[in-house]
């Protein structure tokens, strides 16, 4: 009987595995072989053609103490995290707070809302172009209206940034659809029992939406931290093909990596590159775990 | 049996959103409100509606520019209409750049992205659901952890294998990685396979069954609208893929509608009512996509935030 048992467990085992091969052979083949031949070839002069030679941290060094575009690149990026994330989430949740409401044709406003979500790529991208112009684009023309004077926005350095953020936040559908669908989770008798108590609705809104939503807060803003250091696409078109815009204001951290892996093929020194960046999202998401624990409420977790 | 209840659960939880939202309350919503909120009630109201006039405007204005004259597209201020519709726009957009030829390549690389990622993801999904084995939690960690990685840091040594194994400038690399899974989609269907109760599996071992078998007949079937999600995810990831395809291919009869579109722009520069009526092409099955499978959408987002 024990005996059967065991293979019984053995025999589900490699069932187990051969289920999970496909994961394992790609993450050797895709994920983790990669990653090892990155941190190796980041301390060579790797660049496709030659042999690689091993040259100590000198990417890093010169990375670090001499290359100003580096700097420009990572000042960019860091700029573009810190605005576009806090932005983003504030703008998700204070929509899905007005979706969260029984008003008429709350389906088709969710629809509405969501819509810029799903649309993503060059064809997008050109769109905000031309939205983003000057003279003959919308933004400017609604501004005017309102008596404002646009900036020049993709041609001024100072408004290349804020126009990938702005860009950035029509499409917060996302986001916006997981915080709604938590709140919606959020249990009636809360706001019943505050109701009675007499809180106002913003109190309710701050004292029990707000930390009932906590954990999609802060899963929101781990995953578009991560996302947002790795932006490449939109500021690759929208900076004329890879160039970096006006005064180098649209060189993200990624778009000068493959400027150096694929313009330059300084494969090496991009690895190396690769691998800060990699350093710092982890430390960020570290950070965040650790800040996780003082503001983010989990239901039941005292059981 | 089971087919049915899974459809209950998948309706149910329609009804459920449909309920909250509000089209059969409304009235008895604005009547036994007090005054009060009943302002607030307007006010959001209000506030959603001009929002959603901002939302759809841009939209809006990639279709009216796509319609105007050269001359309009330039003259200032912009007008929210054309003034004169350009239907022609869209036919000389389309043969300006070898469009058609972009549209089947994309159609090719976009089809065996989803078969990849349905039958893969569903395969490593359902080992990680319903199998119990040695070292799972620790693999499952690690298809987890690599949600962190940076794309780019494995970008380059990808390039150079692939490189090496002479597929650039074919859709070996664009399609092959899809199926090997990937983390966001196993997490995915993992989370559906959790609903369905491991009862089912249990009865279909006792009669001789195997997880081929199993995971073939019961698996793929119960977990259709998790699927649909998966497929209509990828479609759109593949789709939209600007960076694989500028990576890997060179050769432009192997172009896709995105890289295509990137070129386009480099020749018109500024002749946005040609350069409108081909992105709203390019964007178009999107955009239908989205009207008719809206729920698999708003599904993959509640089942990726861990909800049920």
């Amino acid at each position: 009987m024990g005996k059967r048992k065991l293979t019984m467990r053995r025999k589900e085992s490699i069932y187990g595995y051969i289920f999970i091969l496909p994961f394992i052979v790609g993450f050797f083949a895709f994920t983790a072989g990669p990653l090892l031949f990155s941190l190796a070839g980041s301390f060579t002069d790797y660049n496709i053609t030659s042999q690689m030679d091993f040259i100590g941290v000198e990417n890093y060094q010169s990375l670090i103490m001499e290359d100003g575009l580096f700097r420009t690149s990572l000042w960019n990026t860091i700029y573009y995290v810190a605005f576009s994330v806090p932005l983003t989430t504030l703008g998700a949740i204070f929509i899905s707070s007005l979706l969260n409401q029984n008003v008429p044709g709350i389906r088709y406003f969710r629809t509405l809302y969501y819509l810029p979500a799903v649309l993503s790529g060059v064809g997008v991208y050109l769109l905000w172009m031309q939205l983003l112009e000057p003279g003959t684009g919308m933004v400017n023309l609604l501004l005017g209206w309102v008596g404002i004077d646009g900036p020049n926005w993709l041609y001024d350095p100072d408004w290349t940034k804020p126009s990938l953020i702005l860009m950035k936040l029509w499409s917060v559908g996302g986001s916006m659809l997981l915080y709604l669908a938590s709140m919606q989770g959020v249990s009636k008798h809360l706001y019943e029992a505050a109701e009675i108590d007499g809180a106002s609705r913003g109190r309710q809104f701050f004292h029990i939406t707000i930390p009932m939503i906590t954990p999609v807060i802060f899963f929101d803003v781990v995953t578009s931290t991560i996302g947002g250091f790795q932006i490449f696409q939109e500021a690759y078109i929208m900076s004329g093909n890879g160039e970096g815009g006006p005064a180098n204001s649209l060189l993200f951290y990624n778009l000068y990596m493959w400027n150096q892996a694929f313009g330059s093929f300084n494969m090496g020194y991009a690895m190396a590159m690769s691998w800060i960046l990699f350093v710092i999202v982890f430390i960020l998401t570290i950070i965040n775990l650790k800040l996780a624990p003082r503001w983010v409420h989990y239901e039941g977790e005292e059981k | 049996m089971a087919k049915t209840n899974e459809e209950t659960k998948f309706s149910d939880e329609q009804d459920r959103l449909e309920s909250q939202s509000g089209t059969n309350t409304k009235i008895r919503y604005w009547e036994h409100r007090g005054n009060r909120n009943n302002m607030w009630q307007i006010l959001n109201f209000v506030l959603l509606a001009a929002g959603s006039l901002l939302v759809l405007s841009p939209l809006w204005w990639m279709f009216a520019t796509s319609l105007k004259t050269m001359g309009e597209v330039m003259s200032y201020p912009p007008s929210f209409f054309p003034e004169s519709w350009e239907w022609t726009n869209y036919i000389r957009a389309w043969q300006a750049a070898p469009f058609t030829t972009y549209t089947l390549n994309t159609i090719t690389i976009t089809t065996f992205v989803v078969i990849g990622s349905v039958v893969a993801n569903s395969f490593i999904a359902y080992g990680f659901a319903k199998i119990p084995f040695r070292g799972k939690s620790i693999w499952f960690a690690i298809v987890l952890s690599t949600m962190m990685i940076p794309g780019f840091v494995t970008l380059i040594p990808q390039y150079v294998l692939f490189s090496n194994l002479g597929w650039v400038n074919t859709y070996y690399p664009l399609i092959v990685p899809h199926f090997f899974g990937s983390a966001f989609y196993i997490f995915l269907l993992r989370q559906f396979y959790m609903t369905i109760p491991t009862e089912l599996i249990e009865a279909a071992k006792m009669e001789g069954a195997n997880h081929f078998y199993i995971w073939w007949k019961i698996g793929l079937p119960l977990t259709k609208p998790a699927l649909a999600t998966v497929a209509i995810f990828s479609f759109n990831g593949a789709w939209n893929d600007f960076l694989g395809p500028l990576l890997y291919l060179n050769d432009e009869n192997l172009y896709t509608l995105q890289l295509g579109l990137a070129v386009f722009k480099g020749q018109l520069s500024t002749q946005w009512n040609y350069l409108m009526a081909g992105s709203l092409l390019v964007l178009l099955p999107v955009i239908l996509l989205f009207f008719f499978f809206q729920k698999y959408f708003i599904q993959g987002i509640n089942l990726s935030s861990g909800g049920k």
